[in-house]
């Protein structure tokens, strides 16, 4: 195989397709990324409780429906709530579109192997939970087409881009937690009145 | 199966009245006829879970969507929680409102359920978190209105447990 897909150039390559979606994100080089591309009041860094951030875009497209959520989450993060997939295929929603960056690695703790390095496939345990439009990527420009084929698309669907295991140089940044949990909510609360 | 159907519904309708619009839920033996209502409940969004700590970034998710939800858990489901709890709940300041079957305290017949029965409050009070007894279904209403109004104004978990006296009938 020939140079891998950077996680950052698949966030900067659909930043300007997030801009009317809510978006949340794992913690650690996800969040950090995000942020370097551009940080908006629609995007939520779940900078802990790995495994959650798949649960709280459940959540917000269960109780939104006519808003787009796209979740940012990582090979190591889903796999430590895999069950989740069977609750999102269970409740399905069609309006969440769940990209899993897949480096293979725990990276921020010095890049120990997850199980995908040993062959566990996402894409297809999300299949094998009910999620049937999941597919995997390995190209900028199959990332692409498949992000804005599931952002067109009316169906819950889920990307795993396998990514290089590389990422910032550090993974705090200028933007509090706090201060991003209100705006995040502040920025609901404006656009639907809830 | 001695579970009280007229407390569940007691139970249910406090939720009701205090504006949850979301319920999270693990089966367990106490909670089957609430989760029945939350089922048969049009207005209700019921999210049926895998792992209790979902119910965490469900919840979250639903609070910035501006909606009220409730986790029903047994009190096992808390203890399987906690991490979701202390990094997500407590550190962004999420309002969550636990209704946990409290198994394994006096009472309790199944040996299983005991060792979680005796770690619950003191791992509620370790983590800070306020929390009732629902034990009198003429206290229910008020008591859980009060742990939503506190839940909402600290931006924190709070904590009704639902007592063998309020949940079994034998």
């Amino acid at each position: 195989m020939g140079v891998m897909m950077q996680r950052v150039d698949c966030l900067r390559s659909i930043h300007d397709r997030l801009e009317d979606c809510l978006v949340v994100t794992i913690m650690g080089a996800v969040a950090a990324e995000l942020q370097s591309v551009g940080h908006r009041s629609n995007f939520f860094y779940l900078q802990h409780a790995m495994g959650l951030a798949s649960s709280t875009g459940l959540g917000l497209a269960l109780c939104l429906p006519e808003q787009r959520i796209v979740v940012f989450d990582g090979d190591g993060s889903i796999l430590m709530n895999l069950g989740g997939f069977t609750t999102l295929a269970r409740y399905h929603p069609k309006n969440l579109v769940h990209v899993i960056f897949d480096n293979e690695s725990l990276l921020s703790v010095g890049g120990f192997p997850t199980a995908t390095a040993t062959g566990s496939d996402l894409a297809a345990l999300a299949r094998a939970a009910g999620i049937a439009k999941a597919q995997t990527v390995h190209t900028l420009e199959g990332f692409k087409t498949a992000f804005d084929e599931a952002m067109a698309g009316n169906e819950l669907s889920c990307i795993v881009a396998k990514v290089d295991a590389t990422g910032p140089k550090g993974y705090v940044t200028e933007l509090s937690l706090l201060e991003n949990r209100f705006q995040f909510r502040r920025h609901i609360q404006k656009i639907t009145g809830k | 199966m001695p579970v009280s159907l007229p407390n569940s519904r007691i139970v249910y309708d406090a939720l009701k009245k205090c504006g949850i619009g979301l319920v999270s839920a693990l089966p367990e033996t106490w909670l089957v006829h609430l989760i029945r209502m939350a089922e048969d409940d049009p207005e209700m969004i019921l999210v049926r879970l895998a792992k209790e700590e979902e119910a965490v970034g469900i919840s979250a998710g639903a609070h910035f969507a501006g909606t009220k939800s409730a986790m029903l858990m047994q009190n096992h489901g808390f203890l399987a929680s906690i991490n979701g709890i202390v990094s997500f709940g407590q550190l962004y300041r999420i309002p969550l409102l636990m209704v946990i079957s409290y198994r394994g305290h006096f009472g309790e017949r199944d040996p299983w359920q005991t060792q979680g029965g005796s770690a619950t409050e003191p791992l509620l009070r370790a983590l800070g978190i306020s929390y009732a007894f629902l034990d009198d279904p003429s206290t229910v209403e008020k008591r859980i209105a009060a742990a939503q109004t506190l839940a909402a104004s600290s931006l924190h978990p709070a904590a009704v447990l639902l007592t063998r006296d309020l949940m079994w009938e034998e």
